[in-house]
């Protein structure tokens, strides 16, 4: 497995550039992924059909679930005069024959090449009375799917929130990030749970974990409803979960309608949690309920019991960095050392908090990169191994090549099923990562050890 | 209602009248009282806005024809979506073989140039030129490939320039491919596109003798779940050799000895024809269209195979071989065939599949009502001889078709290719086995469907129209399906299953297509008290 790559670690210049198996993918599939969490809504795809056929693939492969979405089917004619007429056609023929209540509309390296529009072409378009369409521009060629995922939720924001001027009311926003729909349920559960009423969006509950029903819906009954991400301009606070995938949303809507945004990480390890419910114990003057501390409590009981389990594992994590961030910080809380921490996406600030979070720790010799690729992990292991992989399906090449434990995490996960239902957020997502964790270590043990060392209890 | 009843009008009634004018050309009824195929429409543009299944020309190049050779190294030039999402995401198993070591195998990998808005902007060769020269430095591949993504063509960025510069530099060769995801209106034009170069560019240079006193390549199969490797186990057992495929498993090093081959099979017509005429114009190599889905296809082509080359011995063993493997998988087919029985089912697939798997089903005493192709031609639904009544149009122009002549030297007559005179020749061709196809209409059920380009809309009514017990699709469509109550199976992936071709393949392919219409999963939907209110009314 990936026997191609060099045995010898490289040189420190050899690959500097393009991407050799990424960590990143384009800012589209965000966008469609952030639209699919608006409820009626169908994502539509200014590009090539290429595209649009790429990302419901990728997302049908991650939720096992109908990633429906549009598109402008551009061929040469339209790329050499311009996609307008295109796109003018395709909210006729979307209204008419697929009847969404709203059309989210994001651009692609294409579109965006030729300088498309899309503000005016809208404006020239055929809306129904009472439907909306909406855009965000997202070129392929800046940032990654985070970036693309955010472009989109500032446009949702910045097309549909109003404030009415009076009285903020007495309630949440909640901004949740590039998340699996099992992890919106739970924070929203969370947040419910503390006695807060709360308008989440994007919110692909619903939508991308949809049930088994008697009838098919092509639009299922999840996802916010339009009133509702109207009316977020007159919520009291907007928690904002994630830096790169909803500070900017939240930075909008604070300036749009006056509700300030509360910068958080996606709620995931035990201090991350704590931070959210304090955000929220403090905006709203409530207290924590006992049902959070003991979900809490167990956590910390967990950790103490059975820290020998993974205790002083090395482990190399990659993926989106809004998801990277908090894991790191729980691996360090569960004792383990984050041995190297890698993002496709760019922004040095990246870098940056890791660094921070592992000095804090006293933690040395690990290694951190933004806008990184598998290769250059791979070849980093090869130098010095790790005990586990942590991140997407992408790793499981590595995995295989170095025999080292893969647990999977974030997007894209497509050689296993169930997790887009499960939370990795929350104390209950404490949990489930420390099952997941020390499940794989303990069957490694149970593997690798001699007759007369296999043991029963452990 | 019976299946002749149904009316395509009404069908299409809600569409815009443009839409439904549109439409109405890609959906024909096989009506065997009108005789010959009406003329469907197909490889013409998508109305915007509808939900097609369709890809684009970088997923017909990149994605499915160049990305599986796996001794090549290729790049894609452009953001780093294109790359990402052709990363794996089709199952041409590849594995090592005497020709070609580990080392030698980057069909796991994903290289992207990652352009960024600086290099839309001041144009990415510099970049692309750069990147070539590290891969190079660090995986010394045999052979590296470009190709193109959408912006490419319009920042002006010259792929061929920055090609053949580095051929120079490196002494290896650098291929080149204009796939720019508008071009065409589907993955066709890059199947196209990737076919030209190919035989440009690697057929025809290699210098080795190929052994074997049967030499075939195999066209248009990319080893999908390992159908390639069923294939060659009972081919190699009549006694022929396997030159190459094109491009499951497949190599450089054995392609570009393509051309030694005595015979061509065509697997799938849709994106290798091109090859299969080319090599027959430039080196006199017979095609043939041959069929391993589906248990009487895969018998009859294994004759017509024998038939080609008119060896005695070759017949007699290829019929050992047949009656070898039915005698093996009858007894399970038949178990399943009781399970299958009177089942219906749609097929939406690219290539060829929506043709050959209707033999398979039928096998299994299943019948498809609906077939679709995405990105067919009209030649794939009606034959080859409507060819030459194909009107070329703005969209199909843009891609350029390569005219070959002989190859002094190396052309030989096609009968020479197949060791017989050119009277028995002329008698093949003439008899309809080689270098043609006849098309799936012929095929078809009679009131069955053949629609183009299906889309979301038609697809759900269609169902509720003839009510298949299940779907054979893709990925985009698979969930979509469950959601309707209907059992779906991939067919890009098979549901990561497979082989699925010849008697074995039948034999899985049977026993998945039941799995899929009976997991007990199905029958719970409605929950027990919902049940009892249903029971109250």
């Amino acid at each position: 497995m990936l026997d191609c790559t060099p045995k010898e670690p490289l040189q420190k210049d050899a690959h500097t550039i393009g991407k050799i198996n990424p960590i990143k993918t384009c800012q589209p599939v965000g966008a469609m992924y952030a639209a699919l969490g608006i409820h009626g809504c169908l994502p539509h795809s200014h590009g090539s059909q290429g595209c649009c056929s790429y990302h419901r693939m990728a997302l049908s492969r991650h939720f096992h679930e109908p990633a429906m979405a549009s598109t402008s089917s551009f061929t040469e004619g339209a790329s050499v005069f311009g996609g307008a007429a295109n796109l003018k056609t395709a909210i006729k023929n979307v209204f008419a024959i697929y009847n969404p209540e709203i059309i989210a509309v994001h651009t692609t390296c294409l579109s965006e090449t030729i300088g498309d529009d899309i503000p005016t072409i809208i404006k020239q378009s055929e809306v129904p009375e009472g439907r909306y369409v909406i855009h965000a521009n997202t070129p392929s060629y800046h940032g990654s799917h985070i970036t693309g995922f955010s472009n989109m939720c500032k446009g949702i924001v910045s097309y549909l929130a109003e404030s009415n001027g009076s009285e903020k009311k007495e309630r949440a926003n909640i901004f949740p990030g590039f998340v699996n729909p099992g992890d919106m349920r739970e924070i929203k559960r969370i947040v419910t749970e503390m006695g807060v009423p709360s308008i989440m969006y994007p919110d692909t509950t619903g939508v991308m974990d949809s049930p088994m029903r008697d009838t098919y819906e092509m639009y299922p009954r999840g996802g916010a409803t339009i009133e509702d991400i109207k009316d977020s301009g007159n919520s009291k606070m907007t928690l904002s979960l994630g830096a790169w995938s909803s500070d900017e949303a939240a930075a909008t809507l604070q300036s749009k309608c006056g509700v300030p945004g509360v910068p958080l990480r996606i709620p995931i390890g035990v201090k991350a949690t704590d931070d959210l419910i304090m955000a929220v114990k403090e905006g709203f003057g409530v207290d924590v309920p006992e049902s959070l501390e003991v979900e809490r409590g167990q956590v910390v009981d967990t950790l103490i019991d059975v820290h020998y389990q993974y205790e002083g594992k090395k482990v190399a994590v990659f993926g989106d960095p809004d998801i990277m961030v908090p894991l790191a910080e729980f691996l360090i809380t569960m004792g383990m050392i984050p041995k190297y921490v890698v993002t496709g996406t760019p922004g040095n600030k990246f870098e940056k908090t890791v660094n921070g979070m592992l000095e804090e720790a006293g933690i040395e010799e690990s290694r951190v990169r933004a806008e990184g690729d598998l290769f250059d992990l791979h070849q980093w292991i090869k130098e010095e191994p790790v005990d586990l992989l942590i991140g997407n399906t992408h790793g499981k090449y590595i995995a295989r090549a170095e025999d080292i434990p893969l647990v999977r995490v974030g997007f894209p996960v497509f050689d296993r099923a169930v997790h887009p239902l499960m939370p990795i957020v929350g104390y209950k997502g404490c949990l489930r990562l420390i099952e997941m964790i020390s499940n794989v270590l303990l069957e490694r043990r149970d593997r690798d050890s001699l007759d007369e060392d296999y043991e029963l209890i452990l | 209602m019976t299946m002749t009843d149904v009316n395509v009008d009404e069908l299409l009634a809600p569409m815009p009248d443009k839409v439904k004018k549109n439409r109405r050309k890609h959906i024909v009824k096989k009506d065997l009282s009108a005789g010959s195929c009406q003329q469907i429409e197909a490889n013409t543009r998508t109305v915007p806005g509808i939900i097609t299944q369709r890809g684009c020309c970088y997923a017909g190049c990149k994605g499915v024809v160049v990305g599986p050779i796996k001794d090549m190294l290729t790049i894609t030039h452009g953001p780093i979506g294109c790359a990402y999402y052709s990363w794996g995401t089709r199952r041409n198993k590849a594995r090592v073989d005497d020709r070609t070591p580990p080392e030698e195998i980057y069909t796991t990998m994903c290289f992207s140039t990652d352009m960024q808005e600086s290099d839309i902007v001041f144009g990415g060769e510099k970049k692309l030129a750069k990147m070539i020269d590290e891969v190079v430095e660090i995986f010394h591949p045999r052979a590296i490939n470009l190709c193109a993504t959408c912006p490419i063509g319009l920042i002006g960025d010259d792929l061929g320039a920055v090609a053949k510069a580095a051929e120079k530099r490196h002494g290896i060769p650098v291929i080149h491919y204009n796939c720019e995801g508008y071009k065409g209106v589907s993955q066709s034009a890059g199947h196209h596109i990737a076919n030209n170069q190919i035989m440009e560019r690697i057929i025809g240079t290699g210098t080795e003798k190929v052994d074997g006193k049967y030499v075939l390549n195999i066209l248009g199969e990319y080893n999908i779940g390992g159908d390639a490797w069923e294939n060659e186990r009972l081919l190699e057992e009549i006694g022929y050799t396997i030159g190459s495929t094109l491009t499951g498993d497949s190599a450089y090093v054995n392609i570009r000895n393509m051309h030694k081959a005595h015979l061509n099979l065509v697997q799938c017509h849709r994106s290798i024809n091109y090859i299969a005429e080319m090599m027959e114009t430039k080196y006199g190599t017979p095609w043939l269209k041959v069929n391993f889905i589906g248990i009487d296809a895969t018998i009859d082509t294994l004759r017509e195979i024998a038939r080609c080359f008119g060896d005695e011995e070759l017949i007699a063993r290829t019929e050992l071989v047949i009656e070898r493997e039915l005698a093996a998988v009858t007894p399970e087919i038949e178990r399943y065939q009781k399970i299958l029985k009177g089942r219906t089912a749609f097929v939406f697939v690219g290539g060829s599949r929506s043709h050959h798997y209707q033999f398979l089903l039928r096998n299994l005493g299943m019948e498809v009502m609906v077939a679709g192709y995405e990105f067919a031609h009209r030649d794939d639904y009606e034959g080859r001889e409507v060819i030459p009544t194909i009107k070329s149009d703005a969209d199909s122009k843009n891609i350029p078709e390569l005219h070959l002549e002989p190859e002094p030297g190396i052309y030989r007559p096609p009968h020479l290719h197949l060791k017989m005179s050119k009277e028995k020749y002329d008698e093949l061709v003439a008899s309809g086995v080689l270098n043609d196809y006849k098309g799936m209409y012929p095929d078809m059920v009679n009131g069955g469907i053949m629609i183009d380009d299906a889309n979301h809309f038609e697809t759900e009514e269609l169902v509720e129209i003839f009510k298949p017990d299940l779907i054979f699709t893709g990925i985009k469509d698979k969930y979509v399906t469950h959601k309707m109550g209907l059992p779906s199976k991939q067919m890009h992936s098979y549901d990561y299953s497979g082989p699925y071709t010849c008697f074995k393949g039948a034999v899985t392919f049977a026993k998945d297509v039941a799995h899929s219409l009976s997991t007990p999963a199905w029958k719970m939907i409605t929950a027990p008290w919902e049940q009892s209110k249903t029971e109250q009314r």
